[in-house]
């Protein structure tokens, strides 16, 4: 058989210049956890159901099961290990560690991505809009109260 | 599971993608927002020997006014679609559809053009073309052709498209005085719908589409036209429930505000 | 004395899951960059029961990057094959299993070959070269046809698909018969299956120069898997070590005895090289562990004064092609048959048993095992009463609830139940739906069809010794806990109970912390690792802080033994003279006289500073096995407010509430969400989740868009308020805390929703309650 296709991509992932060579086939939250060994995204269904990969290209978040690596090539590409770097990051990463926000901890970076998305466009989003910005994050462990509970308290914060 | 294997072209110019899918024919995949054809190629159900990334194209996820209608590239993503002001004001409906339509994440990625050349029949967005009376523009190296989206939905993910053609714009003409609302019955919010109603009404003048319900979305003038639907079977919703639902969605947005 | 235990912390841990540090398994593998491991593939029956042969293997394993095709016979003598034979239940029928399946499946999803290759993607280019004949048999699915004469056989050679029967308690005809009441109620219960986020997974390293196996697995209880390994591979004990570090989500899926676990470990001692697995979603719905398929028949009596006389049961369970190893996928019926009647006192019991092997996965232990369903049928027929009696639901419980001054007491089922709070919880719940009656009379004026149901809950915890070890296998119900005082004047504690996000590490910070007299800061809990510490049970039934907490108590009074017996030696004083406060060692006049750093840095580095003959041992090991109560109930009430779409058969869940009773809960913070996690998962289980085959027997839940779990915008706010029982026998006074919220929701909602639709004349019988099923029922489709 022959060689299996692949690309050599350059991108800006967490801030950082990377070039990798990629097989066409693989994709973003493969790369840049078995490429890059950014282990924070997770892979939780690995055909758009969970939300546990989501992370930000080029300023919006995507599922990163559902985007390929070579499509990350000239983006700017963030993941979780790198949300503490924007005070929404932040204030939410703190809110959800103070509130126990998080059980087991498998979705939460992809919960994280998600609320810091609706956060900059919503500074102070209902309960009710919470829940439907995260309706695409599966949460197995917690009752999702606490998840809207942290997010609620983030956003309070960053509006003070 | 991880996708099969394929080769990957991306065309920075939409001719150059025509002639790739000149060549490949139906080999060929045409990788727009990925969104659904992402899944199964993760699935395996999908094995095309050529991907054609048309995401690097430019020049063809615009959004504008065109006399009292739209022009909307097909590449122009959901999340943008949904936020557009003249979206909101001149095919409101297309942002009440598009809340239905799975969730934020998706939304950023997902294409006007890639959900109407899928045409699943439970997708909220070729009913909505349907209801609107909107045109469909494809290309292939042939040339232009424009379909009343009433004729390019053909039934379960057929369309009048060629394999050598892209869908690279939607025409959607103004609807002044026409109220338009969508309503849906999903499971779950973002879940696929079980039944969908695209509806513009206008004093006695009704224009109605649904998905969920025939393999292929059709204009429904009147209420009397519901009889004639003949819904699809599956283990979970038998057509008696899609007709069911079909009426009683027409009946709420009838009596909608 | 507690200053820690029952405060409101977040878990220091999750500092690291917040930031994406997390270690799960597959983290692990790729962090180290591959490390010449070779990635597992499965090739798996697409036929519930089928026979077959491979045909061509040579073409798989010629493909890019492959470097073994493995199939049944390669794995003769590396893995032997097992069965689950259960003491406790004589009788049980449990063909044996293998890693692979040796040319029969017995189920769809079962591995017949494992491909290991240098990606998983390669992996499965070579699955799909594999060339096999597939020579389909009649298989049996459908469980309400599954014992009827002429229903395909599950295994060749089987005179039935009976896989086991029993009858519990006594005739109670004549009780019936001369009953006021008599109400009757069927619950069709679907098969549903855990859905930890994170998938099973492993990265098994066998070492071929000592003969050893070092496991990475995403798993419940490592120790009692390095019993299976080593008795399954042949291998001694302490040859196996197995390291579990975050494990994302558990809820019982992920103790049992995979075949393709078992497969990946046997391949890597074949062929001396690491291998890693990671089942992804398909397999994981496919292959996990389903539970929870039964029909169940209840009849309860009930005297003309609203007393419950008795509960007459008859439960057809659905057991799969397998009795799941090694616990047996017959203990969900025994524990549903064991909280019928739970929380209510009555004087007559009959139960009938019948558990049928069906061509499907294995069903085993989930979250509140057996539970739902008990508390499902039981709270049904509650409702039923107090409607057909034309009183409040609330009204007849309060009647008929356990009171305080009837405990101890042991049912006729043969529960035993102490430490209730029953009427505790009811009126704390009332006080919470204040004024929701009002609002579903104005709502139902106003036409909406809205529905509040309430469900009361016994829930049987952490189990003791009796409930496995009498059955044979090897599932322990002690756990162990080391502790050490470090030089910093910090403690580190080794535990044998396991995090899977449940909180647990936490809670015995909190337990140490008083136990010691040192700040729960200062307490750095680890778990996960079989060579870290003694053996013990790991997470199952809700036993982490009733037994786990217990062990971590009396390490605690023992390292704060030794750590006064040195300061006394040193202080020249003695122990009885001296007192630990937030790790300060002060005398009875509350004189700070030193840190426990400082005691530490001298036994540890200056140790001629003591006197001859004092040997401190700044470690100590605990163990911890309840000597009596064979379990340990908890109790809760919840109630649920829907709304019902008559048009489109549409639920949806308003509110929930939950009043509960865990005894002593050492962190209401984590408690509360623990209890809301199990609210949702019933939710789940009522309204959405379903494992569904077709017709012809194929599973079509293979996705998480097929398998509907239930997402935040379905879900309502949930109040939660805790009341605290403490358990007698124990000193920190914990019960289970972490599956109850699962006990109770399944019957709240079904309530709900049988409360709405009460004036259409319109019982649901079977969960998920269906849009369809609604529209059906009130014959609108």
């Amino acid at each position: 058989m022959d060689e299996e296709a692949t690309l050599r991509i350059a991108s800006t992932v967490n801030g950082r210049a990377v070039r990798s060579l990629v097989p066409v086939r693989q994709s973003l939250v493969d790369w840049l956890r078995d490429g890059l060994g950014l282990t924070g995204t997770h892979v939780g269904c690995a055909h758009g159901a969970c939300g546990a990969c989501h992370v930000v290209l080029d300023g919006r978040v995507v599922r990163g099961c559902l985007v390929l690596a070579v499509q990350a090539d000239g983006a700017v590409v963030g993941t979780i290990e790198h949300a503490g770097a924007s005070p929404i990051g932040a204030a939410l990463q703190d809110a959800f560690f103070e509130r126990a926000a998080l059980q087991c901890g498998f979705c939460t970076p992809g919960m994280i991505l998600q609320a810091a998305e609706l956060l900059e466009a919503d500074p102070a989003p209902s309960r009710e809009a919470i829940r439907e910005a995260l309706s695409g994050n599966l949460c197995r462990c917690t009752g999702y109260h606490a998840i809207i509970d942290a997010v609620e308290t983030a956003a309070s914060r960053l509006r003070a | 599971m991880k996708a099969p294997r394929f080769d990957y072209a991306r065309p920075s110019t939409v001719e150059v993608a025509l002639e790739l899918l000149a060549e490949h024919g139906d080999a060929a995949a045409v990788l727009a927002g990925g969104q659904s054809l992402m899944p199964l190629l993760n699935l395996r159900m999908a094995a095309p020997g050529l991907l054609v990334d048309i995401n690097r194209m430019a020049g063809l996820d615009g959004i504008g006014a065109e006399g009292d209608g739209l022009v909307i590239g097909a590449m122009a993503r959901h999340t943008d679609v949904m936020a557009h002001p003249l979206v909101a004001a001149r095919a409101p409906l297309l942002v009440q559809a598009l809340g239905h339509v799975a969730h934020a994440a998706i939304r950023n990625r997902g294409t006007l053009g890639g959900s109407l050349a899928l045409a699943d029949p439970a997708s909220e967005l070729p009913a909505c073309m349907v209801c609107l009376g909107a045109r469909i523009v494809t290309r292939s190296l042939a040339g232009k052709r424009v379909h009343e989206a009433g004729d390019f939905f053909h039934g379960l993910y057929a369309t009048a498209r060629r394999a050598d053609e892209l869908v690279v714009r939607v025409e959607v003409p103004g609807m002044p005085g026409w109220r338009q609302v969508f309503l849906e019955v999903a499971r779950r919010h973002g879940d696929y719908a079980i039944v969908g109603l695209a509806l513009a009404v206008r004093g006695a003048e009704m224009r109605a589409a649904f998905c969920g319900v025939e393999p292929a979305p059709r204009l429904l003038r009147s209420a009397e036209a519901l009889d004639g639907l003949e819904p699809m079977a599956s283990d979970d919703a038998p057509p008696e429930y899609r007709r069911h639902l079909a009426r009683v969605l027409l009946r709420r947005g009838l009596a909608h505000g | 004395m507690t200053a820690w235990i029952g405060r409101r912390l977040p878990r220091a841990e999750t500092r690291r899951l917040v930031a994406g540090r997390g270690r799960y398994v597959d983290d692990q593998a790729a962090a180290r960059g591959g490390g010449g491991e070779s990635h597992a593939a499965f090739l798996r029956s697409p036929y519930p029961h089928a026979e077959f042969h491979f045909t061509d293997l040579e073409a798989a394993r010629a493909m890019p990057g492959v470097d073994a095709v493995l199939t049944a016979e390669d794995l003769v003598g590396v893995c032997r094959g097992w069965t689950c034979p259960d003491l406790v239940y004589p009788g049980l029928v449990s063909p044996e299993q293998h890693p692979l399946a040796p040319g029969r499946a017995a189920y769809q999803g079962e591995p017949v070959a494992l491909v290991l290759a240098s990606t998983r993607a390669e992996a499965e280019d070579a699955v799909e070269r594999i060339a096999v004949e597939w020579e389909g048999l009649p298989a049996c699915t459908e469980l309400a046809s599954a014992l009827e004469p002429g229903a395909a056989s599950v295994h060749p050679g089987l005179a039935s698909n009976l896989g086991w029967s029993t009858q519990l308690g006594t005739d109670l005809d004549a009780v019936f018969a001369a009953a006021a009441l008599v109400v009757e109620a069927e619950i069709g219960f679907a098969r549903v299956t855990g859905v930890t986020l994170e998938p099973r997974g492993l990265v098994a390293r066998w070492d071929p120069s000592v003969g050893a196996l070092e496991l990475r697995i995403s798993h419940q209880m490592p120790h009692q898997l390095q019993l299976h390994l080593a008795e399954l591979l042949g291998v001694d004990q302490a040859r196996v070590r197995v390291i579990c570090e975050d494990v994302g989500g558990g809820f019982g899926l992920k103790m049992h005895v995979y075949q393709d676990e078992m497969a990946a470990c046997a391949a890597s001692k074949l062929l001396g090289r690491p291998v890693r697995f990671i089942a992804d979603r398909m397999e994981s719905l496919m292959a996990d562990i389903h539970a929870r398929e039964h029909i169940v028949r209840g009849r309860m009596a009930v005297d003309a004064a609203g007393r419950i006389l008795g509960f007459d049961v008859d439960d057809l369970q659905g057991l799969g092609a397998y009795s799941i190893y090694p616990r047996s996928s017959t203990r969900e019926a025994l524990s549903a048959l064991h909280a019928v009647g739970a929380p209510y006192k009555f004087g007559h019991y009959r139960a009938r048993l019948r558990c049928a092997l069906q061509n499907k996965v294995p069903t085993g232990q989930l979250r509140a095992v057996g539970h739902p369903i008990g508390c499902a049928i039981t709270e049904a027929l509650v409702e039923a009463a107090a409607r057909a009696r034309g009183e409040a639901p609330l009204a007849f419980r309060r009647r008929n609830l356990l009171a305080g001054a009837d405990q101890p007491w042991t049912s006729p089922s043969g529960a035993r139940l102490f430490g209730l709070s029953h009427h505790a919880c009811l009126e704390r719940l009332e006080a919470m739906l204040a004024g929701v009656d009002a609002e579903v009379a104005a709502g139902r004026a106003a036409g909406r069809c809205l529905g509040l149901g309430v469900a009361a809950l016994v829930e049987f915890t952490a189990p003791g010794a009796r409930s496995y070890g009498a059955s044979g296998a090897p599932v322990a119900a002690m756990d162990s806990v080391a502790a050490t005082l470090e030089m910093s004047g910090e403690v580190t504690v080794r535990a044998s109970v396991s995090e899977l996000g449940q909180g647990i590490r936490q809670g015995l910070a909190q337990v140490m912390a008083d136990a010691m007299g040192v700040d729960a800061g200062r307490v750095h809990v680890t778990s996960g690792d079989t060579q870290a510490v003694p053996h013990g049970g790991g997470a199952w039934a809700s036993r982490g802080a009733a037994i786990g907490g217990e062990a971590a108590w009396r390490a605690g009074v023992a390292l704060k033994a030794v750590v006064l017996r040195a300061a006394a030696a040193l202080l020249q004083t003695v122990p009885e003279r001296l007192r630990v406060e937030a790790g300060r060692v002060l005398d009875e006049a509350g004189q700070d006289r030193m840190g426990l750093d400082e005691i530490a840095r001298i036994v540890t580095l200056r140790g001629y500073e003591l006197p001859d003959g004092v040997q401190p041992q700044l470690s100590v090991t605990a163990a911890y096995r309840r000597e009596q109560d064979a379990n340990l109930p908890n109790n809760g009430i919840q109630a649920c407010l829907v709304e019902v779409d008559r048009d489109t058969g549409m639920v949806r869940v308003l509110r929930h509430w939950v009043v509960f009773d865990c005894g002593r809960a050492l962190n209401p913070l984590l408690v509360e969400e623990q209890v809301r996690g199990g609210v949702v998962m019933g939710l789940g289980e009522a309204l959405w989740e379903a494992c569904e085959y077709d017709a012809a027997g194929q599973f079509v839940s293979g996705t998480l868009a097929d398998y509907r779990v239930p997402m935040s915008a379905e879900m309502p706010d949930i109040a939660v308020a805790l009341v605290e029982t403490p358990y007698e026998g124990s000193v920190v006074g914990a019960k289970g805390a972490g599956e109850a919220g699962a006990c109770a929701a399944p019957a709240a909602a079904l309530n709900a929703v049988n409360d709405a639709l009460a004036e259409d004349g319109v019982v649901m019988t079977a969960l998920p309650i269906t849009p369809l099923a609604v529209l059906r029922a009130l014959g609108r489709v």
